[in-house]
């Protein structure tokens, strides 16, 4: 192939790329660009279509932290979100050098074991749940719902960060177990620091699972001031039972989905910097 | 010498049922009781107002599960729902995870839109959907009417022929971002040296996709479609946001959960639910078996 | 006025004296209905020197029946007053307190009969009747003007008078126009519109309040063909996934002729940024035929006080309070809710408030209740097999006659017969 012929290919090569980015921003942002539509519209304009609204209403914004504590609604989802994810990864990170690292027998069963766990039905748990978290005396409170989420992200961080672990050159620890560094050793000072990327990954996924989650908080959290995010904003109503408010609705998952962004921002260089080329060298 | 391997082999294992421990503890307690009371339901015939008077009345339930017509029309619909939703998630997320492994720049902003669909809440995405793709006022129809792909507005959720495809389209356009994020973080574990070997040796970038790429990223790929299959086959909001109570589109968790809640059948609801559970561990099984997932196998390449 | 004054120092007196209780009440998830509740439940706590804690619950029924349910299992005494669908009184009987021995019968003498009919289960009553509701026929009184139509008397009329208007309209441009929208999604709301067909054609309840299944009549198919009839033609393919706020989005937006809702949705086509503002009039729905008759589904809310609460006397008394005449009269003129009692229908200031509170007082005082106490527990299933035979004859899949056959059988399997 001459280089004359190599040009044009390039460019074509490069369009077609830059349409394919396009295509892909176009098809996962346009959802979230029509609910800030939505979100500036007031009433009978819901009904129309318009790729902009012809007189944007702010009102459903303030509308929003009026009429529900709101703000300690954000504050609560990222109370738990946060214990989640650092209770998850916690122990996801020990158990999956357990899993991942050292060869004992049984080990493969009690992976199953831990994947059967995500097996069963939401819906089929939560009685269950609910005696358990009634009877620890967790009802109506953050930690309950935090213990609760555990079900469904530890399985999860479980199974990813031991196939990461596992992906791991042996030199890396034999070096220093020659060393006679202990496992705890090895695990905190070799290895997390190269499970960077998986741990962002998990982390963020286990994150915004545990912010999303809406049966478990709905049924363990009684009063406004313990609601969670998602719950808050299927309370937000009409001003008659069937009238679905969907200007405020629409408001509140755009003001929720901010900090998400944000935070996949920060996290982002994490999962680009953890392990940059040639960086697992024994 | 060989003493001294064994002792620390041994050290080793010690070391790592400690390690396991927290973990095995706190499933153990969180998920114990709950799954081990639904099992238990699933052979008496509880009802969710009177749980005191339960009897039991071995397999009966699943007998009449197995008899029950619309359970397998809950069963081909979760399953067709999860092969073709996940299939199609598999594929386009490898493409984004590919396309975001490219340098190039404002790659970090890119990374935080391609997340958006999962980052909002279902309770809300679904209904979203649901609005877009209402037949009298929903933006899908007027695009898709400005190009000229329809001649006028189709009711996409309420006809049965297409309502099962709009909650695949919606699942699909929800679920990518997992899919995606997961393989970039394998994508992200892989030398460069590698690709250099490969340019030398000649291979294109398919080539290189299909030689180098795709074998080593499988492990996690398959963890990661592991995990996606099990979520699909419990589908629930997403249907029951989407088309309601329809049989012509309600999953095995939309079932059971309507046995369950709004019958109060807790016995019956229960052995649906465990019935869930049977036909989510085949799938894994299958899943395993051919999918080469190592479960015991030796650490370290 | 001297026993006014020793009333209130009784009261004064008595209060710090009696011990300070906290009732923990679910009512109205929604904006003015909240509101409303609030204030008359602190109104109550303050008269009374007890306090009061409002429980937010999810607008959505399904969801809030779900909570009730789970907290009502598992014997909590978090909430104490809740506030039941006209549907639930049956499925929730068994951990609700029965309040008949605490509600002298006197007090039940105003109450619309249906209403108390419908909270009584297995004797018992379970639920106060807090405010009613039932579906009537919305219409575009400027259409029915131009093409001079009167407003359809019975279900083949309205087909008519929608499918000539529909016509015109759409030869004059407007390409978007139906003629008639209702709630057809697989749902609750479907076993409400399709009652009223059935009804309305003479075609029974489902189950009538002695246990009989009256499903299978012909009635009832001619009702549910006709009905199938309208899909594609008069009404949207899109009506078979319609819930209350999609009917009402398409006839807001003015693209439709008719349409059912409940009595909601009139403040809302009326309001300041509504396309249909002024235009619209409220009537009967149809007749079956000339030998018909009108028929609209009972809905509505109750209050009932959980079988768990610790403080049931104080309960009672809240609940009492809340459905007495004078705080009715008050939801009535403030919020626009249907009373439960009848004489309120006839307060001046009341009508005044909601002038087709008169006229549609048949539409109230007749309204059809859903088999929910007769058929108790199982009522979900009941209308779960009805919805869905329903829903299958409107999107074509099934015939009426066979569609219903099939649901009398599997009505007779849930219900044993008849005996429920």
């Amino acid at each position: 192939m001459t280089l004359q012929q190599m040009k044009p290919m390039r460019i074509l090569g490069r369009a077609g790329f830059f349409l394919l980015v396009l295509a892909i921003v176009a098809y996962t942002v346009f959802p979230f660009y029509w609910a800030i539509v939505s979100s500036l519209k007031g009433g009978a304009a819901l009904f129309s279509v318009e790729a902009w609204p012809s007189a944007p209403e702010w009102s459903n914004y303030t509308a929003v932290f009026q009429e529900q504590p709101f703000g300690r609604n954000i504050l609560n989802s990222v109370i738990v979100a946060g214990s989640v994810v650092a209770l998850s990864l916690f122990l996801g990170v020990t158990a999956a050098f357990a899993l991942g690292r050292v060869q004992f027998r049984g080990r493969g069963f009690l992976l199953l074991v831990i994947l059967g766990v995500s097996m069963f039905p939401q819906v089929a748990v939560l009685s269950g749940l609910f005696e358990l978290i009634r009877a620890l005396g967790l009802y109506n409170n953050l930690f309950g719902l935090t213990l609760s989420y555990l079900i469904f992200t530890l399985p999860f961080t479980v199974w990813v960060l031991t196939t990461y672990m596992r992906e791991m050159p042996m030199e890396l620890e034999e070096a220093a177990m020659m060393d006679g560094a202990s496992p705890f050793v090895v695990l905190t000072r070799i290895f997390l620091p190269l499970m960077g990327p998986a741990m962002a990954t998990t982390g963020l996924l286990a994150f915004i699972a545990a912010w999303n989650e809406f049966l478990f908080a709905l049924t363990f959290t009684l009063t406004d001031e313990m609601r969670t995010v998602p719950v808050a904003i299927a309370l937000i109503s009409g001003s008659s039972s069937f009238e679905l408010p969907w200007g405020r609705i629409m408001a509140a998952s755009v003001i929720v989905t901010l900090p998400l962004i944000g935070l996949v921002l920060v996290f982002q260089r994490r999962i680009v910097s953890g392990l940059t080329a040639g960086a697992v060298k024994g | 010498m060989v003493e001294r391997a064994g002792t620390i082999q041994q050290q080793r294992q010690r070391s790592a049922w400690i390690f396991l421990l927290p973990v095995l503890i706190t499933i153990a307690a969180i998920a114990g009781w709950p799954l081990g009371r639904t099992i238990w339901f699933s052979l008496t015939d509880a009802r969710l107002d009177e749980m005191e008077a339960t009897r039991f009345i071995g397999l009966e339930n699943y007998l009449w599960l197995a008899r029950d017509p619309e359970w397998w029309v809950a069963v081909r619909n979760t399953l067709v729902f999860a092969g073709v939703s996940v299939t199609l998630e598999t594929l386009l997320g490898i493409i984004v995870a590919l396309v975001l492994n490219a340098k190039m720049r404002g790659r970090g902003v890119l990374r935080a839109a391609m997340l958006i669909p999962w980052a909002i809440p279902t309770v809300v995405s679904a209904q979203m959907w649901g609005w877009m793709l209402h037949d009298q006022y929903g933006v899908i129809n007027e695009m898709l009417m400005a190009v000229g792909l329809i001649a006028e507005p189709r009711a996409w959720t309420a006809n049965y022929s297409t309502a099962l495809a709009a909650v695949i389209a919606v699942d699909v356009w929800k679920t990518t971002p997992f899919m995606a994020l997961l393989t970039l973080a394998a994508l992200q574990l892989l030398p460069d040296e590698l690709y250099e070997a490969a340019e030398i040796d000649g291979l294109g970038p398919v080539g290189q996709f299909f030689r180098i790429t795709l074998p080593l990223i499988w492990p996690a790929l398959m963890v990661a479609i592991i995990f996606r299959t099990l979520d699909a086959l419990r589908v629930f909001d997403l249907m029951f946001v989407l088309t309601g109570n329809s049989r012509a589109t309600a999953s095995m968790s939309v079932y059971a959960r309507q046995q369950l809640v709004d019958f109060q059948d807790v016995g019956y609801g229960s052995a649906a639910a465990t019935g869930l559970f049977l036909v989510i561990a085949v799938v894994t099984a299958l899943f395993i078996t051919f999918g080469r997932v190592r479960l015991g196998g030796e650490a370290g390449r | 006025m001297i026993r006014l004054i020793a009333a209130i120092l009784a009261l004064l007196c008595a209060a710090p004296a009696r011990a300070q209780v906290t009732i923990a009440i679910s009512c109205g998830a929604v904006g003015v209905e909240f509101q409303m509740c609030r204030e008359a439940a602190e109104a109550w706590a303050r008269e009374t020197g007890n306090q009061v804690q409002l429980v937010s619950t999810p607008s959505g029924s399904t969801e809030r029946l779900a909570l009730y349910q789970q907290l009502l299992s598992a014997g909590s005494a978090d909430i104490d007053v809740l506030q039941l669908d006209v549907v639930w009184p049956g499925i929730l009987a068994r951990n609700l307190l029965d309040l008949s021995p605490h509600v002298p019968r006197e007090a039940l003498e105003p109450v619309f009969p249906a209403l108390v009919e419908n909270n009584t289960v297995d004797g018992r009553l379970v639920a106060l009747p807090w405010f009613t509701n039932a579906g009537v026929l919305y219409c575009r009184r400027d259409l029915l003007e131009k093409y001079g139509r009167p407003v359809p008397e019975t279900w083949a009329e309205l087909a008519e008078t929608a499918a000539f208007i529909m016509q015109a309209e759409r030869a004059a441009g407007a390409d978007r126009m139906w003629g008639y929208v209702f709630q057809g999604r697989a749902y609750e709301g479907l076993t409400v519109n399709a009652l009223e067909w059935l009804h309305s054609h003479g075609g029974g309840r489902i189950v009538n309040p002695d246990g009989q299944i009256t499903v299978n009549t012909p009635q009832a198919v001619t009702a549910i063909r006709q009905a199938a009839g309208w899909v594609g033609t008069i009404a949207p393919r899109g009506v078979l996934n319609y819930a209350e706020e999609d009917a009402r989005g398409v006839f807001q937006s003015g693209n439709a002729v008719f349409m059912r809702n409940w009595p909601y949705a009139w403040p809302l086509l009326n309001a300041e940024d509504s396309t249909v503002r002024g235009r619209v009039g409220v009537a009967l729905l149809p007749k079956g035929g000339e030998d018909g008759q009108h028929s609209a589904t009972l809905g509505g809310e109750q209050l009932a006080v959980s079988r768990h609460s610790r403080h049931p006397e104080q309960a009672i008394a809240l609940i009492r309070y809340l459905t007495s005449a004078a705080e009715q009269k008050r939801r009535a003129i403030v919020g626009g809710f249907n009373p439960a009692l009848r004489p309120l229908y006839e307060d001046a200031e009341v009508l005044a408030a909601n002038p087709f509170f008169g006229t549609l007082y048949d539409s109230f005082a007749n309204a059809v209740p859903r088999p929910s106490a007769v058929t108790g527990r199982r009522y979900n299933q009941v209308s779960a097999e009805f919805w869905n035979a329903v829903h299958a004859v409107l999107a074509g899949q099934m015939e009426a006659g066979p569609a219903l056959d099939r649901l009398e059988r599997n009505l007779l399997r849930i219900g044993r017969d008849g005996q429920w």
